[in-house]
């Protein structure tokens, strides 16, 4: 029975380890990054963490902010609300930074907002989920759009094609399920009745039983809300199926890897995108079309990879925090009201416009729609 | 040396230990990361602890083990924070709601064996985890439930990493004493009956099936009493949190700790948590190490750390002599 | 009318997918008694295989396909010999286990090789879906189907009528009676390994024009596998086959008929009915009693 001691003092002593404490004082400002880098939002956390990662070194690069160089602490999620936790309590009490970047996705974002919020440090999420900042919480932002926008985006654009009934597909997963809440409420709002709702499965290999039940009951257009690779499986099977219809897709889907897994079904989707996917179709009079071609030069040069819309987030979220890093003396509350009364800050999703009843601070404005042809994008004005 | 005392001191022994060695890391420890992460192991050492019963004494496997976790969470997330109700009486509700699903369903699944069993709890998992994700009118749906309130008793607030860390491990040594008391009873005897033959067992008398039920249930109170920790210290959750890869990772903590005993529980829910958190700086290749290490342990120790070590520890000794 | 068709040829593409990875998972069970948590990585394997041989090497579709299966054989082969036969574990739950590792690692070595973006394989033969009474039947589920077919019936026949897959089968049935018998044991374990993770790569190579495929598309495949194998009775190839087919369709018309949201609960609830009113699966040759 010795021996059950002995691994009890193993097992102790794991735990004793652990204990030991690393604390040393630097004279840098530490930004924190949790981003889904791998696992299932590995698209959206792996261009946000290059990015964050290239911005920082663009910072320090050209001095630093207030002659103090950033240092970037940046953790993997892998898309899990409890890494997530365990991530951001490591930030707050063992990197202790000063302000956190990320996470990538809604459920991530909502997990590890009480802990900011008690350890009074800023938060810039990258998640798209109204719930994250409506509520107002004090230290927690985001520069994602809202699904909100894009709806509104997608059901303008219909309304004006005089669409009155429409199919919805939604995956079944937070993005999924936050568009499905704004499609059916926003609906009114512009004369459109959506006849018949379904979701697939993340996973799932085959919607066409979804998309027959969805054609059975003669809509005039189907919207899919979904994140890659879904929304492919659907383009394909709509086409497979004869479906006559028009398909819209969600800014989800926004990325060159959409055309590459849908193929010819690409053809004729129309989506709402931020600038950032059709930079070299925008007016040259256009106020973002600078800080979108800088990204994607420097992007380019770097990982050799085309920019996303989606790392784009994680580059407003860089450049808002240095903004209100400057002359902050690395103080949190003053780097929050900073934050907080940011104005006119033009970002690569748009112009952003903070304020103590806005902590997105995006208008509709944010997105323009897309249509996929020939494969390539093309704007639709 | 140590023969001579009896199996109830040593017990005796082993729990002081335990108390002395967690009261002195919870006064020693003031980063509240590493205490959440004893935080994290204490709320998974009970997850195995329930199973271990179930799988190490009464040789019955869940793969929907994550479920009755769920089920703890979600029953006071809503209770607490959709109906304000005390989270107190909360437990009690999760407790009972998630022992009653057990009888439920433990009634026709456990007369399913071996692998059958296994599909059998896996599709009950699967099945409650959609339920927390489609009914998003009650569950919040897969963008997760918000809004959970922090547990208060009287004038002691429990949110601070210490204080929950004592919380969650005072709950822990209070599972594994209770685990110890129903070992030694009869019904500890005849379990382990079942373990080494249930047709022996049913032979000479014994209820295999309401024992194994009786199990089951005890299992998934441990697992709701799990999730209420997890739900009540996180405030945020989610169905991924509940889902069946949650379920293979808790059978694992208890083979890799190893099985019918105690401290594997807790070795096992240590070196899982821990593990992923040690990784981290592997980053890309964390995935492989994990799956590495997951299968080198269970090739050359396949009775488990507990016993791994002890072989070990028996080796040199016999080489000392 | 035309929309339960329609349903139907859904639930028959997706069933047929299960079927051909359940064929694979059960017969490795009926030759070694051991359920791989892995095999679902070896479809990825499969796949994503297709994805550098035929698209991207652009390799002639036949070699690619041999390509594709024989790298799941080899890293089959290699994982009975380094992890399975070392362990000499006596408790089947500890080789469960060591599956799960391998399923985890070869998801991470999957990840470092292919990257974590989804990819997309052409159909076999020609885009145009087939109509039948008004419904469109794609002409890769035709392909899935009849692969399910031949590989079920390809492993029956090896089973039931060849010297080697009877030996197979002995050692399944009783070890030491088999090595008593002259079968060398050891070498058909490693066969059997070889072939059912071989099947879990042609199922990879079958499935990815249909869907999309990345380096995490295996474990919910496995897991319906799984399933499906359980249904039908662990053992019995075509039990694996029917399986995956009635899982699909349960799935396809629950969806289509009472809510798509909740369609894997309602396969589930159905299965596990089944279950309870026939304890060894619909095939069930015999009770499987390990663990």
């Amino acid at each position: 029975m010795i021996m059950k001691r002995i691994s009890m003092a193993i097992a102790v002593l794991v735990m004793a380890l652990l204990a030991a404490d690393g604390l040393y004082a630097a004279s840098v400002y530490k930004i924190g990054g949790i981003f889904s880098s791998t696992g299932r939002a590995s698209f959206l956390g792996d261009p946000e963490q290059k990015t964050m990662e290239m911005m920082i070194e663009k910072i320090n690069a050209a001095g630093g902010i207030d002659g103090v160089k950033l240092e970037a602490v940046i953790y993997d999620s892998e898309g899990d609300p409890a890494k997530a936790v365990s991530a951001v309590n490591k930030l707050l009490h063992k990197d202790k930074v000063l302000a956190i970047i990320g996470p990538s996705t809604t459920p991530t974002t909502l997990a590890i907002v009480n802990f900011v919020e008690r350890a009074q440090v800023p938060l810039i999420s990258c998640a798209a989920g109204v719930k994250i900042t409506s509520p107002v919480k004090p230290w927690v932002f985001k520069t994602a759009q809202s699904d909100l926008l894009a709806v509104a985006a997608v059901y303008q654009h219909m309304k004006a094609r005089g669409i009155k009934k429409i199919g919805v597909l939604t995956v079944s997963n937070s993005f999924g399920e936050s568009g499905k809440h704004q499609l059916l409420n926003q609906a009114k709002d512009f004369g459109l009745e959506v006849v018949q709702a379904d979701s697939f499965g993340a996973k799932d290999t085959d919607m066409t039983a979804q998309l027959t039940k969805i054609k059975a009951a003669g809509p005039d257009a189907i919207v899919c809300w979904g994140t890659n690779p879904g929304p492919a499986v659907v383009a394909k099977n709509v086409k497979q199926l004869k479906i006559d219809l028009p398909l819209y897709q969600s800014h989800g889907v926004a990325s060159p890897k959409f055309i590459e897994l849908a193929g010819d079904a690409a053809n004729g989707i129309i989506l709402p995108t931020g600038k950032i996917l059709v930079t070299g179709l925008l007016d040259g009079s256009d106020p973002q079309r600078a800080i979108l071609e800088d990204y994607q030069k420097d992007y380019n040069a770097m990982y050799n990879a085309n920019v996303s819309g989606f790392g784009g987030y994680a580059y407003d979220a860089v450049n808002l925090l240095a903004g209100a890093l400057k002359g902050s003396g690395g103080d949190k509350n003053k780097i929050r009201d900073a934050l907080e009364s940011t104005q006119g800050h033009m970002g690569t999703t748009g112009e952003f416009n903070f304020s103590a009843q806005d902590h997105n601070g995006l208008s509709p404005k944010a997105f323009v729609m897309v249509e996929i042809q020939n494969g390539t994008w093309k704007l639709i004005k | 040396m140590s023969d001579k005392l009896s199996a109830r001191s040593r017990a005796r022994i082993e729990n002081s230990i335990f108390l002395a060695a967690v009261i002195l890391l919870g006064l020693v420890t003031e980063n509240t990361y590493y205490l959440q992460i004893m935080t994290f192991i204490g709320i998974n050492t009970l997850l195995a602890l329930g199973l271990n019963m179930l799988m190490g004494y009464a040789g019955q496997v869940s793969l929907g083990h994550a479920a009755f976790y769920g089920i703890g969470a979600y029953a006071t997330a809503i209770l607490s924070g959709t109906y304000a109700l005390s989270p107190w009486l909360a437990l009690i509700c999760a407790v009972g709601g998630a022992v009653l699903v057990a009888f439920i369903v433990g009634l026709p699944t456990l007369r399913l064996s071996g692998y059958y069993l296994g599909m059998g709890t896996l599709g009950f998992g699967m099945i409650v985890n959609i339920l927390f994700r489609e009914w998003s009118s009650v569950t919040g749906g897969a963008s997760g439930f918000v809004g959970i309130p922090v547990l208060e008793a009287g004038p002691m607030v429990f949110m601070s990493g210490k204080s929950y860390f004592f919380l969650v491990w005072a709950v822990v040594l209070a599972a594994i004493l209770i685990c110890r008391r129903i070992l030694r009873s009869r019904m500890g005897r005849a379990l382990r009956a079942i373990h080494d033959g249930e047709n022996a067992a049913l032979a000479v008398g014994v209820n295999t099936h309401y024992l194994k039920l009786k199990v089951f249930m005890f299992a998934a109170a441990l697992g709701a009493v799990a999730g209420f920790l997890y739900a009540h210290f996180v405030l945020f959750i989610s169905p991924e949190s509940f889902g069946f890869m949650v379920s293979v990772k808790m059978v694992t903590m208890v083979v890799i700790g190893g099985m019918a005993s105690i401290w594997g529980a807790l070795l096992g829910a240590g070196l899982l948590t821990l593990l992923p958190e040690v990784l981290h700086g592997f980053a890309e290749y964390e995935m492989i190490v994990f799956g590495l290490v997951l299968m080198l342990v269970m090739i050359f120790m396949p009775q488990g750390l507990t016993r791994g070590f002890l072989d070990i520890y028996h080796a040199s000794r016999k080489k000392r002599q | 009318m035309q929309e339960i068709i329609q349903y139907l040829f859904s639930g028959i593409t997706t069933g047929a997918i299960y079927a051909v990875i359940a064929v694979g998972l059960s017969m490795l069970y009926s030759s070694t008694e051991l359920i791989n948590f892995a095999h679902g990585e070896f479809v990825m394997v499969g796949a994503m295989a297709m994805v550098t041989f035929w698209v991207h090497l652009a390799w002639p579709l036949p070699l690619a396909i041999l390509a594709a299966m024989a790298l799941g054989c080899t890293l089959g082969l290699l994982f009975e010999r380094f992890a399975i036969r070392t362990a000499k574990a006596s408790n089947p739950i500890v080789l469960v286990i060591i599956t799960v590792g391998a399923s985890i690692f070869l998801r991470g070595t999957g990840m470092l090789a292919w990257g974590k973006d989804p990819f997309s394989v052409p159909s076999f033969s020609s885009h145009e879906s087939i109509e039948i009474l008004g419904a469109a039947l794609l002409p890769q589920s035709i392909w899935i189907v009849l692969g399910a077919i031949g590989l079920a019936g390809g492993i029956h026949f090896f089973l039931k009528k060849t010297l080697t897959g009877k030996a197979m089968v002995a050692c399944a049935v009783n070890q030491k009676a088999a090595w008593l018998s002259g079968i060398p044991s050891e070498r058909m374990a490693v066969l059997a390994f070889a072939i059912s993770t071989g099947c879990g790569a042609i199922a990879g190579i079958f499935i990815a024009p249909i869907t999309m495929s990345s380096y995490d598309m295996g474990t919910i495949l496995g897991l319906k596998g799984f399933c499906a194998a359980m249904i039908g009775g662990l053992g019995s190839l075509w039990g694996a086959f029917a399986g995956g087919i009635l899982l699909g369709v349960l799935e396809s018309l629950g969806a289509g008929l009472i809510s798509s949201g909740l369609k894997d609960a309602i396969a589930f609830i159905l299965l596990l009915l089944i279950l309870y009113i026939r304890p060894g699966g619909l095939f069930a040759a015999k009770e499987a009693k390990r663990f």
